[in-house]
């Protein structure tokens, strides 16, 4: 009698527990779904051809977001040209040199710590170095500050990666009598390019859509330019503006911004995935 | 073959002089990443510097925020922090540990992959798309339906009346923690999803062969087996939380005042950076701002080593 009531209290207490998971994920997946509804009924239903095409309006005229577009790639691109350089570097240099040396475990932590650090830091760090001295907001600035955010993810993509590698490469390289420097630059990168090119498109995911840094060093422009020396037009600002101000147009300019940005980090981080999972497979 | 023979030692007496160049350029790549560490450091402490000086601990414990008068007490902004991010993660756990174990024992396998791939794209999604949302879908269902209703309905002097009172628009501490569990509730997952999947299964096997019910296998056996992982997880998503701005900026309300209850409208450091560091004019409005930004640095930083310690070392893909 007694161990029934035992086992009938442990079913129930399990049903409650599976129902509850069940629950879990059904609100997560609401909120998420209810996230993505908004974006797309309030968000793609803006798009028109207006949007590529004319600048970022006075409230109550027609306009577009052209150039925080353009002000966004140029920064990003800007951005992850720098970050690819000194990330693969210091990747390889923890993968190659570094083994478990204290300064290489330094690094690392070092790493760990800038890939999870408040965004808006980083601004206002680069706001220090770049913007205070110059006495002027610019497009560079904002690069620098969206660059130290992606180092941190090419660097530790690029480490592990190159980890990944079998030694027998490294040993083949060396047996054709190749410099440890040509060995790694002609034969481990070119194994680990896939990889390393994931890793690159996670970090421009991440730096696409970051408005924090951007606040206080790219600051913002009304008018179209290609001049990264000055304040520069870009969409997460434009965003951030336009959605706190008291304006439909501006709001729905906002909703269409945000909905591109969202857009493209997901196709982004879509092939990202597919290009890792294609490399873990061949 | 003569040429070949050429060709590579040629290769070799270049790559040899190439050799010590190259590993000094990684050695100053790897160095970098150091020096912008100690660099957002440094600039953190000397900008914030003067700010310390004239208020000390008044800093932390006054929560009078004046830039006419150049009295600033970040009390305020300091324990809106903590409470919506503490919130957030209160409300972001279970759901997330219930999507992980859903994902992991009862999810049909057709779905398993599409939901999980969902939850981590959703992961990657700018925060200031959540904070959109927030401010635009959010907070007016939020203050119509439930925030009116609620101060309809509380007797007045009661303890739920004070908890719930503010200005009714949907903008306060409770929505901003809501939008912060949402925005950190698939980054938990995805980490929990993945330490569960690390159990063996001859681990779980043997407790379901013993008998036990799903519920005992998950709590009993999966999660001991993962927990040190598992407290890092949650760790680390506080940190995201602690340090989020733009979704936090836009609900919040931004007042200084010392949060009163949790429809009041209140701040966190990252959105009064974010509001204020442009407009602040003077020298000393700077310098909170950015002694404000250490203190951010030093609780997130206690928060990311104690998660990186328990975890081991990040991984991105």
């Amino acid at each position: 009698m007694a161990s029934q009531l035992i086992i009938a209290r442990r079913k129930i207490g399990n049903s409650i527990f599976v129902a509850f998971c069940w629950l879990g994920a059904a609100v997560a997946l609401t909120f998420l779904a209810l996230i993505l509804l908004s974006l797309i009924t309030k968000g793609l239903g803006g798009i028109d051809i207006k949007i590529f095409t004319m600048d970022t309006p006075a409230p109550g005229s027609p306009g577009g977001l052209r150039n925080a577009i353009l002000g966004s790639i140029m920064m990003c691109a800007l951005a992850m040209v720098m970050a690819l350089t000194i990330g693969v570097l210091a990747g390889t240099w923890l993968a190659e040199y570094a083994g478990q040396s204290l300064y290489g475990k330094v690094v690392r932590f070092v790493n760990d710590v800038l890939l999870s650090a408040p965004s808006i830091l980083i601004g206002l760090f680069v706001y220090t170095i770049l913007v205070a001295p110059f006495h002027g907001f610019s497009g560079i600035a904002g690069a620098v500050a969206l660059a130290l955010l992606a180092v941190p993810v090419v660097t530790r993509t690029t480490e592990d990666v190159m980890n990944l590698q079998p030694s027998a490469l490294r040993e083949a390289g060396v047996a054709l009598g190749s410099p440890l420097a040509s060995t790694i630059r002609r034969i481990l990168w070119r194994a680990s390019s896939t990889g390393i090119l994931t890793g690159g498109l996670l970090a421009f995911a991440r730096i696409s859509g970051e408005t924090a840094p951007l606040l206080f060093t790219a600051l913002n422009n009304q008018f179209f330019s290609w001049n990264l020396t000055k304040p520069t037009a870009n969409l997460p600002t434009v965003i951030f503006n336009y959605a706190l101000s008291a304006y439909d147009d501006w709001q729905r300019l906002a909703w269409v911004g945000a909905a591109l940005i969202a857009f493209a980090v997901l196709f982004v981080n879509i092939i990202a995935r597919t290009l890792a999972r294609e490399s873990r497979r061949s | 073959m003569t040429l070949a023979i050429h060709a590579t030692s040629k290769e070799k007496r270049r790559g040899g002089a190439l050799d010590p160049v190259f590993e000094a350029l990684c050695a100053i790549s790897a160095t970098t990443l150091l020096a912008a560490l100690i660099g957002v450091i440094v600039s953190l402490l000397i900008g914030g510097w003067p700010a310390f000086q004239k208020f000390g601990l008044g800093f932390f414990v006054t929560s009078d925020w004046n830039p006419v008068t150049e009295v600033f007490g970040a009390a305020g902004p300091v324990v809106g922090t903590l409470v919506t991010s503490v919130l957030a993660l209160a409300m972001a756990l279970p759901v997330a540990f219930g999507v992980a174990v859903f994902l992991v024992e009862f999810c049909p396998s057709v779905l398993r992959r599409p939901i999980g791939v969902a939850v981590e794209l959703l992961a990657g999604i700018p925060s200031i798309v959540y904070g959109m949302w927030g401010l635009f879908v959010l907070a007016p269902w939020f203050a119509l339906h439930i925030q009116l209703p609620l101060m309809l309905a509380a007797p007045p002097g009661s303890l739920l009346a004070n908890l719930i009172a503010g200005v009714p628009n949907g903008a306060n501490i409770l929505t901003a923690s809501l939008v912060l569990a949402i925005m950190i509730l698939p980054f938990i997952a995805a980490v929990l999803r993945d330490l569960l999947m690390t159990v063996p299964p001859p681990v779980r096997e043997s407790a379901y062969g013993l008998g036990a019910t799903t519920m005992e296998v998950i709590l009993s056996v999966s999660l001991p087996y993962v927990r040190r992982s598992a407290i890092g997880a949650v760790m680390l998503g506080l940190g995201r939380a602690l340090g989020e701005t733009m979704a936090v900026t836009f609900i919040i309300g931004n007042s200084h005042d010392f949060p009163k209850s949790l429809f009041d409208s209140g701040s966190t450091i990252a959105s009064t950076i974010a509001n204020e560091f442009n407009e602040a004019t003077g020298a000393m409005h700077t310098s909170a701002l950015i002694a404000l930004g250490l203190v951010l640095f030093l609780i997130t930083f206690a928060v990311l080593a104690a998660a990186r310690a328990l975890l081991g070392p990040a991984k991105t893909v």
